[in-house]
């Protein structure tokens, strides 16, 4: 690292700005058109608290939230894909 | 500045993007084979989709002054066929020697199933018969950390695995400890819409250090970013980084890595 301390505030700010405003935009679209009942948006919203937590390791905490906790392998799978939220039929 | 691509799907990739690897300094690609976004019919598709990376793709990279590394499996998307992943288990063995197969891999899991587990087992076997090196492809979004766990678990438990000729790719925060501290190398996937962005992969190696860890574009027939690496090479300048420890990161240790095999000369 070099000595000069970079203002990380000015690097990543307005990255983080958009990103928030998107989530908000994306929370009142569903509200809109009504699809808020869906088993990812009630995930979402779950994990945003971790936002204003103030213990570091805030992602890992979010992405925690997001994962299918249980332990054994499952016996077979209809679908190939994820979609980013465990499904309640998992 | 130099650098290594470390997981890279070339086969889905135009002539132009090995054009731009070579003109942000890339030296080397590697290519695990993967899952071609359909299910094959049968093994003589594996068998020609092994020809394709061991013949055809090295050619394609020396055309740009690249050299091309590959390694072998069937994937773990195709792995729930058992009786299919079998009839692929037993062609590879004619294609290890190689000039350019590094190892085994990406193999790993998909859903977590029984059936990907055991092929899995099968996979890390067949490493172990023929002393090579293993690649880990860990599952995707929600089923990553349950994934990761089982992969751990299936490797620490054999005998004659040895953790620092095994890397496991696709950490994100809540998996990246758990892959480091068991001895394992870790790979961190810039993707622009999922996995990690620059900015989190440069975070991680703040929080978890940055030995025995590499990124990678994961470029294939997906949304991917063939140039994700420079990229975050750039984030790492911005964020105050010398040019040591940027060739460290990007070039050194991936180097490393696949240096474990006698094969992996940088030309
Ligand atoms: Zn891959």
């Amino acid at each position: 690292m070099s000595d000069k301390k970079t203002n990380l505030v000015d690097l990543g700010f307005m990255d983080a700005r958009i990103k928030l405003i998107d989530i908000a935009a994306f929370l009142d679209r569903i509200d809109r058109h009504d699809q808020t009942d869906d088993y990812r948006v009630s995930a979402l919203k779950e994990a945003l608290p971790e936002l204003l937590s103030t213990e570091r390791g805030r992602a890992a905490r979010v992405l925690n939230l997001l994962s299918d906790q249980s332990t054994d392998p499952v016996s077979e799978s209809k679908i190939q894909g994820a979609f980013g939220a465990p499904s309640p039929e998992q | 500045m130099r650098y290594i691509e470390p997981h890279a799907h070339m086969v889905s990739r135009t002539t132009d993007d090995y054009m731009a690897l070579a003109c942000a300094g890339c030296k080397a690609v590697n290519e695990p084979a993967f899952w071609a976004g359909f299910d094959r019919a049968s093994s003589q598709g594996f068998y020609d989709y092994f020809r394709q990376i061991t013949e055809y793709e090295p050619k394609r990279a020396a055309k740009f002054c690249i050299d091309h590394y590959c390694w072998l499996c069937i994937n773990p998307k195709e792995s729930e066929d058992v009786v299919l992943a079998r009839e692929v288990l037993s062609i590879i063995p004619d294609f290890i020697q190689c000039d350019n197969v590094l190892g085994i891999g990406e193999i790993g899991l998909n859903k977590n199933t029984r059936n990907e587990l055991q092929i899995l087992e099968e996979h890390i076997q067949l490493a172990v018969d023929h002393d090579q090196m293993i690649l880990v492809h860990t599952p995707h979004l929600e089923d990553k950390l349950k994934g990761t766990k089982l992969i751990v678990d299936a490797l620490s438990n054999h005998s004659s695995i040895d953790p620092s000729k095994v890397i496991i790719d696709h950490v994100e925060e809540h998996t990246a400890p758990l892959v480091i501290d068991k001895g394992f190398w870790a790979g961190m996937t810039l993707y622009p819409e999922s996995k990690v962005t620059p900015h989190r992969a440069v975070d991680m190696l703040e929080l978890y250090g940055h030995e025995r860890v590499w990124m990678n574009s994961a470029c294939d027939w997906g949304i991917s970013d063939p140039l994700s690496v420079p990229k975050a090479a750039l984030e790492m300048r911005r964020r105050g980084y010398d040019d040591s420890f940027i060739d460290k990161v990007v070039y050194l240790n991936p180097a490393e890595f696949m240096g474990q095999n006698p094969k992996f000369k940088l030309s």
